[in-house]
């Protein structure tokens, strides 16, 4: 065995214990890699009230309605299967709308309302062109979530 | 003997036909790096749609995402080069990896800079924790890495064994970084336009995209040719200096230091 193949095994040899090891941490890790939790995860685990969290889901059509100060909103947070309240006060992304994703962070609250102090709106991976959305919707191909 | 080094790489590992081809290569890729991004960019900023959600704001995808893309492919390349430094001891191999750190550096703060600039008004934040963002963050980081040991160890040598392996140990980080957005649930959107399902991109805004990614690598080849071309003259330098101390008549410079 020459010295090239011998650094070569050693290097693959290597590479293959790295990567299992990042597997098994990865795996390990996998509940804090998670960057929000649905309404199912949020009552089925019952997360602590006095802990920040985030809560993910679709904002549920008709059910964004804006307090007379003008600045709280409160909106319904759904996964299709659960619905959570959340009420927050404060400007909102852009993208946030009815049907839109978004994530919010704060306290679910004993009442069962979720308390956000930072809502943020989660984009999907399709780009198109206005009039090709507005084509989609006529033609009833739509398979967006969007109104 | 399991395993020998093609004759092919070999022929390319020799650095005076690498300064040889990569002088007739330098001008066409310059040509056409500056051809496809002006291409790109008109297309970009001028003829593709605004998308049906963020507007305006969807343009700034056409320089951040070839950024990312050009960030993992050069970590690529530096990774391959470096094993191949490595196992085989090709002088050549060794250069173009320390090359292309600082231009895999750059093409990653650009991914991150134009990234947050998108995320404030559509996400309604500049940064986020989430698996991808974190795991590109630890890109840039292993970047930055690899470039600080080749400058803190004296020794050529060991300084070239230890960024290599650190190169290699990185290669991890790239499969997170593609498949972040499937595995874990992030606040980053799933990829468009490298999916088994096709892609979800309209093709107004496609064609555009993949323009701008062809200028970027065009760019990425000028930027690397001219960095490995100035390597090669350092190597040479620091022989013809090993040469003059020694007073020795040897003919073999220590910068081609194969087996």
């Amino acid at each position: 065995m020459t010295r090239k193949n011998r650094r070569l095994i050693f290097l693959l040899a290597g590479f293959s214990a790295l990567t299992i090891a990042a597997v098994l941490v990865l795996s390990a890790f996998e509940e804090s890699l998670v960057f929000f939790y649905s309404p199912t995860d949020v009552i089925a685990q019952e997360l602590r009230s006095d802990v920040p969290i985030r809560l993910g889901g679709l904002v549920e059509d008709g059910s964004v309605s804006r307090a007379s100060d003008g600045l709280t909103t409160t909106f319904q947070v759904t996964d299709m299967r659960e619905v959570i309240s959340v009420t927050y006060t404060g400007l909102l992304p852009d993208l946030f709308r009815e049907g839109q994703g978004v994530v919010v962070e704060g306290h679910l609250g004993t009442d069962g309302v979720f308390v956000a102090n930072e809502v943020l709106a989660k984009h999907d991976e399709t780009y198109m062109p206005p009039e090709v959305a507005d084509a989609l919707k006529k033609s009833g191909q739509w398979k967006g979530t969007v109104p | 003997m399991i395993m020998r080094s093609p004759k092919t790489l070999h022929r390319f590992a020799n650095p005076a036909r690498f300064m040889r081809l990569s002088s007739r290569a330098l001008p066409w890729c310059l040509v056409m790096s500056f051809a496809f991004l002006l291409a790109g960019l008109y297309l970009g900023l001028f003829v593709a749609p605004p998308d049906y959600q963020q507007g305006e704001s969807a343009r700034i995808m056409f320089v951040h995402v070839p950024a990312a893309w050009l960030a993992l492919l050069i970590y690529g390349v530096m990774a391959v080069a470096s094993a191949t430094a490595l196992v085989w001891r090709h002088p050549l191999a060794d250069l173009i990896a320390k090359s292309c750190a600082p231009i895999g550096a750059a093409f990653t703060i650009v991914a991150l800079v134009t990234g947050s600039l998108w995320g404030k008004p559509m996400w309604g934040t500049w940064w986020v924790w989430d698996a991808r963002l974190t795991s590109v963050l630890i890109l840039l980081f292993l970047y930055l890495g690899y470039m600080a040991l080749w400058q803190a160890l004296e020794n050529r040598e060991t300084a070239s064994k230890a960024a290599a392996i650190l190169a290699i140990i990185g290669v991890i980080n790239l499969p997170i970084i593609k498949f972040s957005v499937d595995w874990w649930n992030t606040l980053h959107q799933p990829s468009s336009v490298v999916k088994l399902s096709g892609s979800t991109i309209h093709s107004s805004m496609l064609w555009p995209l993949l323009i701008m990614a062809a200028g970027f690598l065009m760019f990425f080849f000028v930027v690397l040719i001219l960095k490995v071309q100035r390597e090669i003259i350092a190597s040479k330098v620091r022989a013809n200096q090993y040469l003059s101390s020694t007073h020795s008549h040897e003919s073999s410079p220590p910068a081609d230091r194969d087996e």
